[in-house]
């Protein structure tokens, strides 16, 4: 029996509102690919991706199946298995905006509401055309006295909010604090979030802060809206200790993606699969 | 001898580049120098010096626990001696775009981005340009969209920037002051000539310009008994087309 109460996939999918800013964990941190069906399945529209600091084939799809109306990110690519066709056609012919962006920049900004304080600093950035294209990024002389740089300028970005954070973990303990291991940008997510939705592989019956080892590797109960079992949750995306990337799928899916016709026949033949369990 | 494949030799041309660092770190999507890095540490072994190698993509190989961030802060902290940057575009002047080639933010051909290039470029004392690719549309005159500008003016915190870039072809070192680039190094298989009508900017010649030098029997027994089933775990599809097809 476990403290908290089990939802489903299709309970978190609900929670993706329309035009909300939805986190999206890159490819090492666990991707709810499971997730991300039901929401392409509820024809969500308008969404705003948050990426950190980037998506492969969770941001493509979504892009692909109509469902996103803005991304701000520091790469979408498949990886190994080359671009992100779905992510180029929509930027190529301006399907969605793109706020572009560099890694360091995306956690900072989520840094700032994690500490709440309205902004940032970050060095690097001027001089580049991301900089140019961001009208919500600013510039300020150092107010303080302490750098060797002489009248150093330096960038300062906007604390951000997520609306909704969903990843994929591998374990939940009884009383639903939630292993990320050393993945420890999930919690800088998860605390930059309004709402929290995770996916787990298993349930396991003890609690995690018994062991000082677990715990460190947690991310506590009281930042987590809900949980559900998903067997299988990052598929084809790998999901660390328990399964590699499926690089037949993968493979499948950049060849597919080239174009709209064949993206969408792909599409239908994944959704109506259940390579998930436990739903 | 066996036969050389050039991966390998650009392989090798990388981990000479490496051989004072303490601390290289690799990014996404760069198997040839996370092989190169491995190779000089592997060499190292059993020296003073030893190399610490952290391939993100890895989970071995990656020494942080702090999350993603903490490359970029660490590199910041000057605690990354060498990092590597591409680009779908390189300039005379260092400037380098992954963003993608045409008029922003409608692109005629639209890249991955700029990843963490806008800080890494700034803090990282030693920054190995890698372009496989070496031909007018990836070597230009100017980048269609600057990630992260070659050079920075005086009032911007920059201990880091463009050491070398190195291609399928040619090594060529980058001077600051100059703001231009210097072959030093070029692959046996072309000529000099060739590589000026690859490369869409001008560049300074060298009267010592120099041949990569073909890796060693000893080099290659290394690079395929001992590296090659370390990169497989993280480049897979890297190491399968070169190492085990």
């Amino acid at each position: 029996m476990v403290n908290f109460t089990q939802i489903t996939v299709k309970d978190i999918a609900k929670e993706v509102k329309d035009n909300c800013l939805l986190g999206i964990p890159a490819d090492y941190s666990g991707v709810p690919m499971s997730v991300t069906i039901e929401i392409i399945k509820n024809k969500t529209k308008g969404l705003r991706l948050y990426c950190l600091p980037l998506t492969t084939i969770q941001g493509d799809m979504l892009i692909g199946s109509g469902c996103v109306n803005e991304i701000e990110t520091a790469a979408v690519t498949l990886g190994e298995y080359g671009q992100a066709p779905r992510f180029q056609d929509a930027i190529e012919n301006s399907k969605i905006n793109i706020k572009d962006s560099t890694c360091p920049a995306l956690h900072a900004q989520l840094q700032a509401t994690e500490k709440s304080v309205p902004f940032m600093p970050l060095r690097g950035i001027l001089g580049s055309d991301l900089y140019k294209n961001r009208n919500d990024w600013s510039v300020i002389d150092n107010p303080m006295n302490n750098s060797n740089t002489n009248d150093e300028k330096i960038v300062i970005l906007p604390a951000v909010q997520l609306d909704i954070l969903i990843f994929h973990a591998s374990k939940a303990d009884i009383n639903g604090n939630v292993q990320i291991g050393r993945r420890r940008e999930l919690a800088t997510l998860a605390h930059a979030s309004k709402k929290v939705y995770v996916t787990v592989e298993e349930i396991v019956d003890e609690d995690f802060f018994d062991s000082e080892l677990k715990a460190a590797a947690t991310l506590p109960s009281l930042y987590v809206d809900g949980i559900s079992l998903a067997k299988n949750g990052a598929w084809p995306c790998g999901l660390t200790d328990y399964y590699d990337i499926d690089t037949n799928e993968m493979s499948k899916y950049a060849k597919a993606a080239k174009y709209q016709e064949t993206f969408d026949e792909y599409m239908r033949d994944f959704i109506s699969q259940n390579n998930y369990s436990n739903f | 001898m066996t036969e050389i494949f050039q991966s390998e030799i650009i392989i090798s041309e990388i981990s000479n580049l490496l051989k004072d660092d303490k601390h290289v770190a690799i990014g996404a999507a760069s198997p040839i120098p996370g092989s190169a890095a491995l190779l000089a540490q592997e060499e190292r072994k059993n020296t003073n010096l030893k190399l610490q190698v952290t391939i993100l993509h890895s989970q071995k190989f990656n020494n942080f626990t702090d999350g993603s961030r903490e490359l970029f802060d660490a590199s910041a902290q000057g605690r990354i001696d060498t990092f590597f940057l591409g680009g779908v575009q390189i300039d005379g002047e260092a400037n380098i775009n992954l963003v993608g080639t045409g008029r922003y933010p409608k692109l005629d051909k639209r890249f991955s981005g700029s990843f963490g290039s806008a800080l890494m470029y700034f803090v990282v004392p030693k920054i190995i340009l890698f372009r496989e690719e070496h031909t007018p549309r990836t070597l230009v005159k100017k980048v269609d969209f600057i990630s992260a500008p070659g050079i920075s003016p005086p009032n911007i915190y920059r201990p880091g920037g463009p050491k070398y870039l190195i291609t399928n072809k040619a090594l060529f070192s980058f001077n600051k002051k100059k703001k231009s680039f210097k072959i030093e190094k070029i692959n046996p298989e072309f000529t000099l000539d060739e590589v000026i009508k690859s490369t869409g900017f001008e560049f300074k010649t060298n009267k010592n310009l120099k041949y990569f030098t073909m890796p060693s029997q000893k080099r290659i027994d290394i690079l395929r008994n001992l590296i090659a089933p370390k990169v497989l775990n993280f480049y897979p599809q890297f190491a399968k087309k070169l190492w085990f097809n």
